[in-house]
């Protein structure tokens, strides 16, 4: 009977072997001397050629160097940033309106379902030379020629971290917003009882509340540091902004798809899976040893 | 009196804050929307701003006239509805099945599932593999991958596990099967958590892009998403087509109607973004309960 059930699920571990770990097995590419059509059985066996081609002179050294200062300064954001959530959660719970509260997380939520595709659409008709923004600030007589406010090189990070958190505020709040009502009502009533302002209250009731679940998801954010993702920095990517928006998953992608060196960017592309897993095995170790739970 | 005046002060200012952060979360999609029902040369000079002028449709009608997009449509369509309606029936079986504890290598198979949302191999080594299994220009590719969603999986068994026992045991002492007791009684409890899944799993499949970019060449299998970021690109020569084809008709496009870069590419950005608008008000009291499941279980 227990092995029957075992078989039930059979089908579907199959899936998961195929579709999630076969994968890994295309990690070969990056010992061999890949250039399609030829098939990867007639190619060249190169050993770690490709890693050590990733540093063998200054240019492709200053190249990988950017997309990593990429990769950091966006990623980077996000962490200096990861408190807003918390504090969006914490100031949307101060408003006393039912109504008004429901109304304001439904608003908010709504960026978060749908796809980067959309949301560069959504840019580019407002941002765009002949978009909407420009077209009324043309109409007010505040400009005379259109701002290029999707083609500057200068701030992608910042711009970039703007729309992630368009997208994304409203709908990272909720965790925090059920930790908020999973807060003893007694609590508040002690800190009522001993005279605290609301300001008191938020700091020594909510907050201490909350850090657990900031911690956890912190951590989760420390251990993806690496994996921005590809569709949003794929759709915002243009000639002007390249040099400033290649992360590393952009990058592996233009790498191959755009430039064919399917090897190279499967080298860098098993770096960054082994790098990460470190980084999740480290921060869940941090947190067994600081607060006796693992994360994952 | 002075506390209550920084407490006035301090509510002003919230209330402040999130109605502007609501504000910038709706006005992309009403302003696009305005846009696009608004004479088209109004619009263009940018004096579309608070509300529309000159309402009209024809923008709607005209951009199905681009090849390829109600291809497209039935593409997006397609996988969302039989991508949806597999990866829920997965994930209620495999919910279930991780959830009885009498199973062969239980713990073992439910790790395997979960810590696949924790590591991967890379999108080229991916597509390298999903070529090798020939699944690109494949409709299949954009179904079977996701079938089995472990994150799916784990809403579901921690729903389950919060079902009383006695509920399975007595059907069981009733002579019950795994099966009949899937299918007759933990099926039809599960159903609040399986509309949060139903929806997740929804938007996902409609909001799929990434698989179409690197998978699909053959224009037969382009989805809207992918259709769309294609437009954005090159509007302007679909907005020459769609008026050439126009001016051969017997009706006479004026400027109102007349199609430009612009016009085209916010009327597609709409009719993409409105199955998500449509059903959003409704499948948004679910997945607050979802992720609060979710969230328990950390």
């Amino acid at each position: 009977m227990a092995f029957r059930k075992f078989l039930y699920i059979l089908p579907f571990m199959v899936l998961l072997g195929v579709f999630a770990y076969y994968p890994l097995y295309g990690w070969v590419y990056a010992f061999y001397d890949y250039t399609p059509p030829i098939p990867l059985s007639k190619s060249e066996f190169v050993g770690f050629k490709w890693f050590h081609s990733l540093v063998e002179n200054q240019v492709k050294i200053d190249q990988l160097l950017q997309v990593i200062k990429n990769t950091f300064g966006i990623s980077g954001l996000g962490l200096l940033f990861s408190w807003l959530p918390m504090v969006f959660a914490i100031f949307l719970a101060e408003i006393k309106s039912i109504r008004f509260r429901k109304f304001i997380q439904t608003v908010t939520t709504l960026p978060n379902f749908i796809s980067w595709v959309l949301v560069y659409s959504l840019a580019f008709s407002m941002f765009s030379s002949e978009g909407i923004v420009n077209g009324m600030l043309s109409q007010f007589g505040l400009i005379d020629s259109p701002v290029l406010l999707l083609q500057k090189s200068d701030n992608v990070w910042l711009t970039m971290w703007m729309w992630t958190t368009w997208k994304a505020l409203g709908w990272s709040a909720i965790l925090y917003i059920a930790a908020i009502m999973g807060i003893d009502e007694s609590l508040y009533e002690a800190a009522r009882v001993d005279g605290a302002t609301r300001m008191q209250v938020i700091r020594h009731v909510v907050i201490p509340n909350m850090l657990p679940t900031y911690f956890v998801l912190l951590m989760l954010q420390v251990a993806s540091f690496l994996n921005n993702g590809l569709e949003q920095y794929f759709v915002f990517q243009n000639a002007f902004n390249k040099e400033t928006i290649q992360v590393l998953d952009l990058y592996v992608y233009n790498l191959a798809m755009g430039g064919g060196s399917y090897s190279v960017s499967v080298a860098i592309s098993m770096l960054k899976s082994l790098i990460s897993v470190i980084l999740l095995f480290s921060v869940n170790g941090l947190s067994k040893l600081t607060r006796g739970e693992s994360i994952v | 009196m002075t506390t209550r005046t920084t407490d006035k002060l301090i509510t002003a200012l919230i209330y402040t804050l999130f109605s502007l952060f609501a504000l910038i979360c709706v006005y992309p999609f009403y302003s696009i929307i305005i846009n696009t029902i608004s004479a088209n040369d109004i619009s263009a000079r940018g004096e579309i701003v608070f509300y529309p002028k000159q309402i009209h449709f024809q923008n709607y009608i005209d951009v199905f006239k681009i090849p390829g997009l109600a291809d497209a449509a039935l593409i997006s369509l397609g996988r969302t509805v039989i991508g949806t309606s597999l990866t829920v029936g997965a994930s209620a079986f495999l919910g279930f099945m991780f959830s009885q504890t009498d199973m062969w290598g239980r713990k073992f198979w439910y790790r395997f599932t979960v810590i696949t949302m924790f590591f991967n191999a890379g999108i080229i080594p991916w597509y390298l593999t999903m070529r090798s299994l020939h699944l690109t220009n494949n409709f299949l590719a954009y179904i079977l991958p996701t079938i089995v969603a472990p994150f799916f999986v784990i809403l579901v068994k921690t729903f389950v596990e919060s079902t009383p026992k006695e509920l399975q045991q007595a059907a069981s002492i009733d002579g019950a099967g795994t099966m009949t007791i899937f299918f007759r009684v933990m099926l039809p409890i599960c159903k609040p958590i399986l509309a949060t899944v139903a929806i997740f799993a929804a938007v996902d499949q409609w909001n799929a892009f990434q698989d179409t970019l690197l998978l699909m060449t053959d224009s037969n299998l382009y989805s809207l998403q992918f259709i769309l970021y294609n437009y954005i690109n090159q509007a302007s020569s679909l907005s020459t087509m769609v008026n050439l084809q126009n001016a051969g008709s017997t009706t006479i496009a004026s400027l109102a109607t007349k199609q430009t870069t612009t016009s085209i590419r916010m009327t597609v950005t709409i009719i993409v973004v409105a199955p998500i608008l449509l059903v959003y008000p409704i499948f948004q009291r679910f997945f607050v309960k979802g992720i609060m499941i979710g969230a328990v279980k950390g």
